[in-house]
């Protein structure tokens, strides 16, 4: 009668004060009791639980929102950020602004020399004019490697004339433009691309006649012209933004010799096919070189040792 | 959770609000019937959207719903086909098939990529994804006519069947070239046009380029 009537006192009272051992055991036995139907009962009203906890019904319902807001809080964040670097296009976007007249009116002005030399001459900062002419360039290039050999894997061409047009055009200009701090020249880096994207034009041209007309002698003609004016072009720039003359010697220099070279090494590199074919064509008789030697006399011993060792690096 | 240690809700402060979301919003709606409903009913609502805006590409008529509702299924679908067709197009050994279908696969969409950003840079009002979708769509002449150039060249490969190959090409290449311009250039200023043509002009073009110099093994 002791042990019952001190279960029924224990479960009335508000504290646990007494640590008896029975009642412990009854404690214990009643939690798991309760544990059980707790079990059974989940089961069957998940709802009315999940009611309950976005219900705000007590500690549970408010931690589990508060969580919630974290999250999304801290996603949105995330997202916001990953975003603003998206949208940081949006610095391109003054050296996008050009009008149609405007791009051709430049196209045209990047074959003439200026004569102007000792007053700084003016560069428009743009981008859209250089970009497009790069890929008019790869599509020449595509073109002219396509005419010449049928054989050659697609999957190189497309990387390769995509990767050679691109690394000149930037790895030139930021060289130029590391040359350009070096001599004191005042041109920026957005300048330098522009002035070597529309330097371009006068190769698109060049590659595009001659890959269509395949003469020896034409190609020289055109190297020496249009590849020349456009090149006197970006020199005569260079020149009257730099001050002295061995820095005037230096940048026009080298930039004159990248961009003439390069225009060599983009007709022969991809054309060596057609002289293969117009060699067995022609039969045993003179191969181009002495053909070209004989047709333009001016041509100095220089230029003609490099294009012999270009072609026998290539062959 | 550093500051949810101290809260709590006393017991007579009322905790009132609504907590079902109201019926007018479409998209817990459409969830539930969406989820619901046969497979087939979503695939072919899927397929006929696309085919749709296939039908919208053919006849350009300067129409929104390709500009509306953007998906890029039938971009995907196209750029596959194409670049499948495409393989094998060198004389070389097997290995070649391999590179080929990514180089396409990596023409198309680098390609469509740039010139979305051209587009944008120039003050476009369509988004990114749109004018991907727009592009990618007005890829379907060529594909077209890439399949003739494919039945053409099973007949023989001549002068003959160059020239066809070569009108069908070019009349393609027109084909996309105006259907991509007649959605895309409605987004510019209206002085600025030809500069957003020109780099779809060019990206067509080394399409083009791509499926008429494609001679099979």
């Amino acid at each position: 009668q002791g042990g019952g009537s001190a279960v029924i006192d224990m479960e009335n009272m508000d504290d646990t004060s007494g640590s008896s051992f029975e009642d412990m055991g009854e404690m214990h036995q009643r939690m798991k009791e309760e544990e059980e139907e707790e079990a059974e009962g989940e089961a069957g009203a998940a709802e009315e639980e999940d009611g309950e906890f976005l219900g705000m019904k007590g500690l549970r319902g408010q931690l589990g929102r508060q969580v919630a807001d974290q999250m999304w809080q801290g996603g949105k964040r995330q997202a916001s950020r990953a975003f603003s670097l998206y949208a940081n296009i949006d610095i391109l976007r003054p050296y996008f602004d050009v009008e149609p007249i405007q791009v051709r009116a430049r196209l045209l002005e990047s074959m003439i020399p200026v004569k102007m030399i000792n007053f700084p001459q003016k560069i428009a900062g743009e981008l859209y004019g250089p970009l497009m002419l790069v890929f008019t360039l790869v599509a020449i290039l595509l073109h002219g490697m396509k005419t010449s050999d049928t054989i050659i894997r697609e999957g190189t061409l497309m990387g390769t004339a995509i990767g050679t047009c691109f690394g000149y055009w930037l790895g030139v200009s930021s060289f130029i433009y590391f040359l350009a701090y070096l001599c004191n020249a005042q041109i920026t880096m957005v300048q330098m691309l522009s002035l070597l994207g529309y330097g371009l034009f006068g190769h698109c041209i060049t590659l595009f006649v001659t890959y269509n007309i395949h003469f020896h002698s034409l190609f020289y003609i055109f190297w020496l012209g249009v590849g020349g004016l456009s090149t006197l072009r970006m020199v005569a720039v260079l020149v009257s933004r730099t001050v002295g003359h061995t820095q005037r010697l230096i940048l026009c220099g080298t930039l004159a010799a990248l961009h003439m070279l390069f225009l060599l090494y983009l007709h022969f590199a991809y054309h060596k096919v057609v002289e293969g074919i117009l060699d067995t064509l022609e039969g045993p008789n003179m191969p181009p070189f002495q053909r070209v030697a004989r047709d333009i006399p001016v041509v100095s011993n220089a230029v003609l040792n490099t294009t012999a060792k270009a072609i026998a690096l290539t062959l | 959770f550093a500051g949810l240690a101290d809260v709590s809700i006393s017991e007579d402060i009322p905790v009132e609000g609504e907590i079902t979301v109201p019926v007018g919003s479409r998209s817990p709606d459409e969830d539930f019937s969406t989820l619901d409903e046969p497979v087939r009913d979503t695939i072919m609502r899927d397929l006929k959207a696309v085919g749709k805006k296939f039908v919208h590409v053919m006849y350009p008529k300067k129409s929104s719903a390709l500009l509306r509702d953007w998906d890029l299924w039938g971009p995907l679908v196209l750029c596959v086909s194409l670049a499948l067709m495409l393989q094998g197009g060198s004389a070389d050994s097997k290995d070649d098939g391999g590179p080929q279908f990514a180089e396409v696969f990596v023409i198309i969409w680098f390609g469509a990529v740039v010139i979305t950003l051209n587009s944008k840079l120039l003050g476009g009002t369509i988004s990114f994804f749109q004018s991907l979708c727009v592009l990618g769509y007005c890829v379907l002449p060529l594909t077209v006519a890439m399949l003739v150039c494919r039945l053409v060249l099973l007949a023989g490969s001549g002068t003959v069947s160059f020239v066809i190959r070569l009108i069908v090409v070019v009349a393609m290449f027109g084909w996309s070239t105006l259907a991509s311009t007649a959605f895309l250039a409605d987004s510019q200023p209206p002085n600025r046009k030809a500069l957003v043509v020109y780099p779809i002009f060019l990206f067509y073009f080394v399409i083009s380029w791509m499926i008429l110099t494609f001679t099979p093994q």
